[in-house]
């Protein structure tokens, strides 16, 4: 079989090409499952105006958090800003714009998007905030319409991925990622393995590689833990 | 006296049937996890994508990917399973979900809900309360039942902008548990000690 020209080297050359003023979506729950490597190559660009699309921009001062601390994010859509005090300074100080989304209806929006779904009513926030300024219409409920969510660029993390971008996610890390992945024009995997077509079993494969365009192997992974609880006393966080 | 966290969490936990399907915020509801007995064979969902978390896991099966919306390392049960955002927000926005146990800043007589800003000065975001409060079969409301200055959080009315309207079926706090009904806080039990004046309630 001939080289895959999905596979980087690393993430340096698979995110070069990323310009000013780009839509970036970026995998994770907090920082489970996040994309590392590539959320560090695209701090080094030093780049401006992005919107970015992940559920808490960062967390606990990492991750994203870096984008947000070279005021590299313009706009972000999240669902949830508590553990990010970074964000919620520049939120309050008016540095950053900002759309808040419930998470149902952000991963629908993602999800919708990469489906060809152009938009579809949701119960979710209708009577808040949420449903200022959008067409309502009565079914069962109350519900307000939503649209699908792009991006140009979606950065993720998977554990394993072949060198057609095949994905198998680790536990809980999965996430956001698929459908980011599925949402986006380019989609850039980092894997913590890197194996060969046909090394993951067909039955096994969370997202097929059709969704993806760049995939490299990541390296130096911190993968973090927040909160760290063990069986013991119970303590809040 | 009034009801310790743990004490909370345990009547909390009492409220479900068995074999019933529960959905745990973050904060003081990521405690109920603890209190539920193995036998009741309940499935507890993590929106971020975990069905079956169990308590907190054992110092050598701590994993960084293995974490419950609160960010906390957890453990899981047999019959568990894992999948992505939009499946495990279809399962609470599905109506798949029994219950779910959400944190709040008021509640009002009416049911109404508030628990993800205060306007200028804190914004928390809504995370999946708003489909949790729109899609669960049944909301629990868990909180301290005054905030941190004193004031009470049981309102004839809510101030802040809220999470969703008419949407709260029971709320537990450190001193009782009560419920929203005929426009009043019914109270269905107070916690040993607790008299109905020291719960202030706009009824």
């Amino acid at each position: 079989m001939k080289n895959s020209p999905k596979v980087f080297n690393n993430a340096k050359e698979a995110v070069k090409d990323i310009k000013n003023g780009s839509h970036i979506m970026s995998g994770g729950f907090g920082l489970c499952g996040i994309p590392e490597n590539s959320i560090e190559a695209i701090s080094e660009l030093n780049l401006k105006d992005l919107s970015v699309i992940s559920n808490n921009i960062g967390n606990s001062g990492r991750g994203l958090v870096s984008w947000l601390k070279k005021h590299m994010i313009s706009k972000a859509y999240c669902s949830y800003v508590g553990g990010n005090p970074d964000l919620e300074e520049q939120i309050i100080n008016k540095l950053i714009e900002i759309e808040l989304i419930p998470q149902g209806t952000f991963s629908e929006r993602i999800r919708a998007a990469g489906m060809g779904i152009r938009a579809f009513y949701t119960p979710t926030g209708h009577g808040t905030l949420v449903a200022e300024g959008k067409e309502t219409k009565d079914f069962d409920r109350p519900c307000i319409l939503e649209e699908a969510l792009h991006a140009d660029y979606a950065i993720i993390k998977a554990e394993i991925g072949d060198d057609y971008g095949n994905l198998w996610f680790k536990e809980s890390a999965r996430n956001f990622s698929p459908l980011m992945a599925m949402a986006a024009k380019t989609t850039i995997v980092e894997v913590e393995k890197l194996v060969k077509v046909g090394d993951i079993k067909p039955e096994d494969i969370h997202l097929p590689g059709l969704f993806v365009q760049r995939i490299y192997q990541g390296k130096d992974y911190k993968n973090d833990i927040e909160f760290l609880k063990v069986e013991g006393k119970n303590e809040l966080v | 006296m009034s009801w310790s966290n743990e004490e909370m969490a345990k009547y909390v936990a009492s409220l479900f049937p068995e074999f019933s399907s529960v959905n745990l915020g973050i904060g003081l509801p990521s405690l109920v996890a603890q209190e539920i007995p193995h036998e009741k064979s309940i499935m507890i969902h993590s929106e971020n994508g975990v069905l079956g978390v169990m308590g907190r896991p054992n110092k050598d099966s701590v994993s960084p990917t293995l974490i419950n919306a609160g960010k906390e390392t957890i453990s899981i049960k047999k019959g568990a399973s894992f999948f992505d955002s939009s499946l495990s927000f279809g399962m609470i926005r599905g109506g798949h979900i029994d219950y779910c146990v959400l944190g709040a800043m008021e509640v009002d007589v009416y049911g109404n809900l508030a628990n993800w800003m205060i306007p200028g000065k804190k914004i928390t975001g809504m995370g999946g309360a708003m489909d949790l409060v729109n899609g669960a079969k049944k909301v629990v409301i868990m909180m301290s039942h005054f905030t941190k200055s004193g004031a009470p959080k049981l309102l004839k009315e809510t101030n802040l902008p809220l999470t969703g309207k008419s949407v709260v079926h029971e709320i537990v706090t450190n001193l009782g548990h009560f419920r929203p009904e005929n426009k009043q806080f019914r109270i269905i039990t107070l916690a040993p000690g607790v008299t109905e004046a020291q719960c202030k309630l706009p009824n």
